[in-house]
């Protein structure tokens, strides 16, 4: 199915894919066909730079549970970064 | 039907990318293929699905062309950009999708460009799998002036009001009394999206409105069951699904050569 589930935010940051290192300006989040993985439909995250083509972007594909297991992650380890003082 | 030609008949075909001018007057890329000769030849327009304009719908468009048809494929994203087929489809999701209204044009400038062909017979079908089915009939029932849709597992042709978005603003099913050209569905009845529920759903709308039209409902598949490089794949399905659009095809379209 197509699910149109699509979510964009804005992003800071860098990327490195197959050409080296780009800025990253926009952070994609989607559930819909997977294309690289054996998933019917997965999480796709997609890391861009929309002004540098569609090609700018690393793409990954995960499961659900992978993605929860992810955001935990991701939240367990911002917590620890704004404990440290350490500067971004 | 499949593998039903002549092994004396001459099978040359001609593929290639070129430009046209799409609905709104912008040039768009579009995959055309054909057979050799002066035809005169059927034509389809092909709405590729939303993994984009890829590998497979090049392979679709020549196997309509082995099969005696004009076959055009117009780069739904090409407004997105260009890249890997994955890379702009993966752009246009984050766009938020394709336009209902821009789509329709685009096919429809595709329909009026076959037909200007000298070759053609001046019959166009329009065909589609996923969501290049629910464009292929959303086309061929808020525009008209098709001589036949298939429409292969669209998904979101009935929608709740919740799935209407401003790019998607109606549900296709409610374009129905629209549809002035035969129609063929075909659907697997472990596909999710649509579930065998809104395939009746559709039939019952389809059936109010007396409009022809044949399903095909295959027990052991699911969404996508034509794609031989994904696991949906099944062979069976997909060879009976393959002479099913052949056959409607032929019978629709070629009557006028």
């Amino acid at each position: 199915m197509c699910t149109n589930i699509s979510e964009t935010v804005p992003a800071a940051g860098a990327a490195k894919g197959g050409a080296g290192w780009f800025p990253v300006t926009a952070a994609n989040v989607g559930f819909d066909h997977a294309v690289g993985s054996r998933f019917d439909h997965a999480l796709l995250l997609d890391f861009a730079d929309p002004s540098r083509g569609p090609s700018a972007r690393v793409a990954v594909e995960l499961d659900l549970e992978t993605g929860r297991a992810l955001v935990a992650a991701l939240q367990s380890v911002i917590e620890a970064a704004e404990r440290s003082g350490a500067p971004v | 039907m499949w593998n039903s030609l002549r092994t004396d008949a001459p099978a040359g075909l001609v593929a290639g990318v070129t430009a046209y001018r799409a609905g709104d007057g912008d040039l768009v890329h579009a995959y055309v293929a054909r057979p050799e000769g002066p035809g005169p030849f059927p034509g389809v327009v092909l709405a590729h699905h939303m993994p984009g304009w890829d590998e497979l719908y090049r392979e679709f468009a020549r196997r309509f062309a082995d099969h005696g048809y004009t076959a055009i494929c117009p780069d739904l994203y090409c407004r997105t950009g260009h890249g890997d087929p994955d890379d702009v489809a993966a752009a246009a999701r984050a766009d938020g999708g394709l336009d209902d209204g821009l789509v329709v044009a685009d096919l429809v400038a595709a329909r009026d460009w076959l037909r200007a062909l000298p070759t053609a017979n001046g019959r166009v079908g329009v065909f589609g799998t996923c969501s290049g089915g629910r464009h292929a009939l959303l086309a061929a029932s808020r525009a008209g002036g098709f001589d036949a849709v298939a429409d292969l597992w669209g998904g979101g042709v009935v929608a709740a009001p919740d799935e209407l978005t401003p790019r998607r603003p109606v549900s296709v099913l409610d374009y129905t009394a629209g549809l002035d050209a035969p129609l063929l569905g075909l659907f697997g009845d472990q596909d999710q999206h649509p579930t065998p529920e809104l395939v009746d759903r559709h039939e019952e709308e389809l059936r109010k409105h007396g409009k022809e039209y044949e399903f095909h409902r295959y027990a052991g598949a699911g969404h996508g069951f034509f794609y031989y490089h994904r696991a949906a794949y099944r062979p069976e399905s997909a060879m009976d699904g393959w002479a099913k659009v052949l056959d409607f095809f032929g019978r629709h379209l070629t009557t006028g050569s």
